[in-house]
């Protein structure tokens, strides 16, 4: 860490006191988790009995809980994916509404998305199950939860995609309109398609929210990780150890997003650097032929 | 619509519930996720892994499983408590890593030459971070962080789902369920609640935003 600003590269003296600071850090972590191990160890939460059914394959109850959880990722997955590609498309209604707006009507669309923004996605979600059926539309669970998570999510992809837009440079709508273009075929063809590559890491990223907020599932009985996890705990009576499944299992997804994320934004800045130069005839290219 | 105006009591006590759930959540949040950005730019080996972990576990875990985890965790150690405790401990814990992360993106956007300088005259680690780099980074955090609070008082209805009670959420949800109104009306109740605590937060934070703002 000698790159670090707010540091010297150490010297001898320095070494020896982060050395002694590391082993006295290391023994105060190992002690917490000693006593939390023991502690865990004396109430029997390592016991076969609790573990058995989430790791050991020959437990009898193992392919039943693991059948559960492969149902609950299914779940999960499904209510995660129509609810990107829902907010996809509204949020990207949203952001041209908003780009393309006149002076207007324009704070009608700011007024929508900041309203939306300020919703508590769990209201959303709760709204959409109870007030929906009230007014006649019965719909499986699993849409109320991704109208709920629409509701939120599509404003929040709404922002990205303007911001994504914004930074553009001015020149990418200029020459659009140079070339005879309309509003809408330079929106369409030239910045909406950019936007979209730049702004590609913020997507993923926020797809990461909408993995997590499926777990807010569980308050409309949809059968996601949360529910399925107290459903276990029913029969099994091993909160800690589902609950530790679970968590691991949202951790491994979501760190996975997360990498391919800044990934993603690596390669982008990287080709942004060496590719610039045949990316822009390229732009053209397809401006030309978008105005035909 | 009537139920707001009818049950009006019921919904000011949830609003105050979420006030006091929202309040003690924030202040643990934000000195723990400071810590923990001070722990993530340390020296110390062992120090930036507990930052790591904290934040790589805590970013990628929903609220509603910290909360379960909480609330079935802490019993086993020994530590017991309201719904409303858990409630706090899990907000806490959850925000403690968005705060983190906010406030090391502001410590990295103070330039090298403000902690180069502290290094010149002799500063040591501590020194440099809490007299030079981290009050300028507060300033730049300002909006991030404002952010942030936003977003966990929204998560508060979570930890009502979940069963804290007394929040605006629990209040309007119990309205529906157990006496019979409408949950459209009392429904807008609890939301009028949250949006009367987020968009006054956030023209607020725009105004602070502005304020703090540094020309770098």
């Amino acid at each position: 860490m000698s790159t670090s600003v707010l540091y010297d590269a150490p010297g001898p003296v320095t070494r020896r006191r982060t050395l002694i600071s590391s082993g006295v850090a290391s023994v105060i972590v190992l002690v917490v988790i000693a006593l939390v191990i023991i502690r865990l160890a004396s109430q029997g939460q390592f016991s076969a009995e609790r573990w058995g059914p989430m790791v050991n394959p020959f437990d009898p109850s193992f392919l039943a809980v693991w059948r559960l959880l492969g149902q609950a990722l299914v779940a999960t997955l499904v209510a995660a994916g129509l609810t990107l590609v829902f907010s996809l498309v509204i949020g990207t209604l949203f952001a041209v509404s908003r780009i393309t707006a006149n002076r207007y009507y324009r704070w009608l669309v700011v007024g929508v998305i900041e309203f939306l923004r300020g919703v508590p996605v769990v209201i959303a979600i709760f709204f959409a199950a109870r007030v929906l059926p009230e007014v006649g539309l019965d719909l499986p669970i699993l849409w109320y939860l991704v109208i709920g998570l629409t509701a939120y999510n599509s404003v929040i992809i709404a922002e990205i995609i303007r911001a994504g837009v914004a930074s553009l440079p001015r020149g990418q709508a200029e020459a659009g309109y140079s070339l005879g273009l309309t509003r809408g075929q330079v929106l369409s063809s030239i910045l909406l398609p950019q936007a979209f590559r730049v702004m590609l890491p913020a997507l993923i990223s926020q797809l990461v929210v909408i993995v997590k907020d499926t777990s807010l599932g569980f308050i409309i009985s949809y059968e996601e990780f949360v529910r399925t996890a107290n459903i276990i705990i029913q029969t099994l009576h091993n909160p800690i150890q589902t609950y530790a499944i679970v968590a691991l299992i949202f951790i491994v997804i979501n760190y996975g997003l997360g990498k391919l994320a800044e990934y993603v934004e690596r390669r982008l800045s990287r080709a942004k650097r060496t590719a610039a130069a045949p990316a822009d005839p390229a732009t053209l290219d397809t401006a030309a032929t978008g105005g035909g | 619509m009537g139920v707001i105006i009818e049950q009006f009591p019921l919904f000011v006590l949830g609003f105050l519930g979420t006030v006091r759930l929202c309040v003690f959540s924030a202040v643990g949040a934000l000195v723990l996720g400071t810590i923990l950005a001070g722990f993530r730019v340390s020296p110390v080996p062992p120090l930036r892994m507990i930052g790591t972990a904290w934040v790589t576990v805590f970013r990628n875990t929903p609220l509603a499983v910290v909360l379960f985890a909480v609330a079935f965790g802490l019993p086993e150690l020994g530590i017991n408590g309201s719904y409303f405790y858990f409630g706090v401990i899990g907000l806490t814990c959850y925000t403690a890593a968005f705060v983190c992360e906010a406030v090391r993106s502001g410590i990295n956007s103070v330039s090298a030459g403000q902690a180069e300088a502290a290094r010149a005259i002799g500063l040591t680690f501590s020194q440099s971070l809490s007299l030079i780099v981290l009050p300028q980074a507060l300033r730049t955090v300002v909006p991030p962080l404002g952010s942030v609070i936003i977003a966990m008082i929204k998560n508060s209805a979570i930890a009502g789902a979940f069963g804290i009670g007394g929040d605006l959420f629990a209040n309007g949800v119990q309205l529906t369920s157990a006496q019979g109104y409408a949950a459209v009306g009392a429904l807008t109740g609890a939301l009028l609640g949250y949006l009367l605590l987020t968009i006054p937060g956030g023209i607020l934070l725009g105004v602070l935003e502005r304020k703090v703002a540094v020309a770098r």
